[in-house]
């Protein structure tokens, strides 16, 4: 099982490390002007983002997605839950949501763009709105999925209406939510970057495409380098608060197979 | 003498907290439990599926009752009715003449499928506290009920695990002694031993029998095993299937202390299961 474990961290850890070397030795004399050598890239990456741009773009950048994606959470699990427990608001607003989630979440830009206007606020509302959507859904699954003998459970021992949404129904519906928290989570990255490409002149978003347009390739790429990592590092944190909050889900699972 | 007398005295107390005011109970002429002419039938017009049709039957306070029938009669049905998760078609249940309308609070509950009724992200001890919390108990009450409903169990030294880490027969001793903690006077049980082994449901079976001398409750145990209803019960009500109607309330005068091994080798024991048996295999 441990063994297991090493290996599989040393192919996932492997795998990546092996192509950044081919990148690097492919691309050494590379004199493309849209593909730089690696070592160009990471030189701008380190003169770009350590730490020149750090504050004014990547802080402001990372600012807008949890802001965002703090808001989508809480709204989401909350109108998740009016939406399940409360039928008229279910009749208000169901069809509505279904319409809403059709629509590719950045082509809402252009409308916060032309509604807001460009700044922070612009921003963190399209992401908000973005990723409110898959939280919102998942809540409403998970909540509608709490067996019924756990409903019969809380009534029998007369738990308050507050005990049963808050000890009984949140932490049943719990692991969805999280499902719908991840995909909301990568929605509201892709809404960040979006936003500042198309209104903005601050921001990772806006620093990369401005590269591009400015034919300054190696800054280009350091960007895209950036996002992936911080893509990276902020799964990880994911995964880590939901390894803590999921522990019960996670553990159960695991014995279930191993069964 | 007085030595003597003092752990008695102790027991009592105990007992009289447990069954929570037994002074005021009605006279014992009077059943605790009452169900007259219950009935339940679902939807209505040419879909109306009628599962309980004319229920009548008493349990007495401190009595042991169980209810056998062919599994699909409707079993599970009664016990909503009574626990008051589902309102009956006509007929009432009642508990001291008060008619059950939603969940009495002397009930506590023990269902069929532990899988399903236990908190899978809180420990055994957190199990337990859950239905407590609103009681406002102060904490040292609270933790006692606690360990002694596990210790009754047998599950003191389970509490900080989660009940999927326990096996099957473990995993209904924390849900009855979830119900215990809970110190209710009257105990209904779905069925609870139908998913364990065979040697996890005598102990249970012996449990169950403990827990009715030590804590003077009323049980009421629904089950299709007919050796496990004449085992445990003073009276076992024979139902009748589709739509399930009382056949027979048999009296069951084997001697007290029970025990796996003796009473079931009585030919008491065997002439009584016999009548049960044929009562429901006999066509209807």
């Amino acid at each position: 099982m441990r063994n297991l474990a090493i290996r599989n961290l040393v192919i996932g850890t492997g795998i990546p490390v092996l192509l950044l070397v081919a990148w690097w030795f492919l691309s050494a004399n590379s004199a493309d002007p849209f593909f730089p050598p690696l070592e160009t890239i990471l030189l701008r990456f380190q003169e770009l983002w350590l730490f020149d741009h750090f504050q004014s773009d990547v802080l402001l950048s990372l600012g807008n997605l949890f802001l965002g994606f703090a808001i989508a959470a809480v709204a989401g699990v909350a109108l998740g839950f009016a939406t399940a427990l409360v039928p008229p608001v279910r009749w208000m607003i169901d069809p509505l949501i279904h319409f809403l989630r059709g629509i590719p979440p950045v082509a809402l830009v252009p409308i916060f763009i032309s509604l807001i206007g460009f700044g922070t606020q612009m921003r963190v509302t399209s992401i908000a709105l973005a990723a409110f959507f898959p939280t919102m859904i998942a809540t409403v699954d998970g909540i509608r999925s709490v067996s019924n003998d756990l409903m019969d459970v809380a009534r029998v021992y007369r738990l308050s209406r507050k005990e049963r949404v808050l000890n009984v129904l949140l932490p049943a519906a719990m692991p969805q939510i999280f499902s719908g928290l991840q995909v909301s989570l990568q929605v509201a990255f892709i809404v960040m970057i979006a936003s500042e490409m198309l209104g903005s002149s601050q921001g990772i978003g806006a620093m990369t495409l401005l590269a591009q347009q400015s034919f300054m390739a190696a800054d280009m790429w350091a960007g895209i380098l950036l996002l992936g990592v911080i893509g990276f590092l902020v799964n990880i944190l994911f995964g880590l608060l939901r390894g803590k909050v999921l522990s019960w889900y996670i553990g159960s699972r695991r014995l279930a197979r191993a069964a | 003498m007085s030595i003597r007398q003092a752990p008695a005295l102790t027991t009592h107390n105990r007992k009289s907290t447990m069954a929570q005011q037994p002074e005021t109970r009605v006279s014992a002429t009077t059943p605790r439990l009452h169900v007259a002419h219950l009935a339940k039938t679902y939807g209505s017009g040419g879909k109306a599926r009628t599962v309980i049709e004319d229920l009548t039957f008493t349990v007495d306070a401190g009595e042991v009752v169980c209810i056998v029938g062919p599994s699909g009669v409707g079993k599970t049905t009664l016990l909503k009715c009574l626990a008051g998760l589902q309102p009956a078609s006509s007929g009432t249940a009642a508990i001291d003449g008060r008619t059950i309308s939603g969940p009495p609070p002397e009930m506590a509950l023990v269902f069929q499928d532990y899988n399903r009724s236990l908190m899978p992200w809180l420990t055994v001890r957190k199990n337990l506290v859950l239905p407590l919390r609103h009681l406002k108990l102060p904490a040292a009450e609270l933790k006692e009920r606690c360990d002694s409903a596990l210790a009754a169990v047998g599950l003191s030294h389970a509490d900080n695990q989660y009940p999927w880490q326990l096996s099957g027969g473990m995993q209904q001793r924390v849900a009855i002694a979830r119900a215990l903690a809970y110190r209710p006077e009257i105990l209904i049980m779905d069925e609870p031993f139908a998913s364990v082994d065979a040697q996890t449901r005598f102990d249970l079976e012996d449990l169950c029998l403990k827990i009715r001398k030590d804590f003077n409750m009323t049980i009421l145990v629904v089950t299709h095993d007919i050796d496990e209803a004449v085992y445990l019960a003073d009276r076992v009500v024979v139902l009748g299937s589709r739509p399930a109607r009382v056949l027979r309330v048999v009296e069951v005068d084997l001697p007290a202390p029970r025990d796996q091994i003796t009473t079931r080798s009585l030919p008491e024991f065997a002439r009584q299961r016999t009548d049960v048996l044929s009562l429901i295999k006999r066509p209807a």
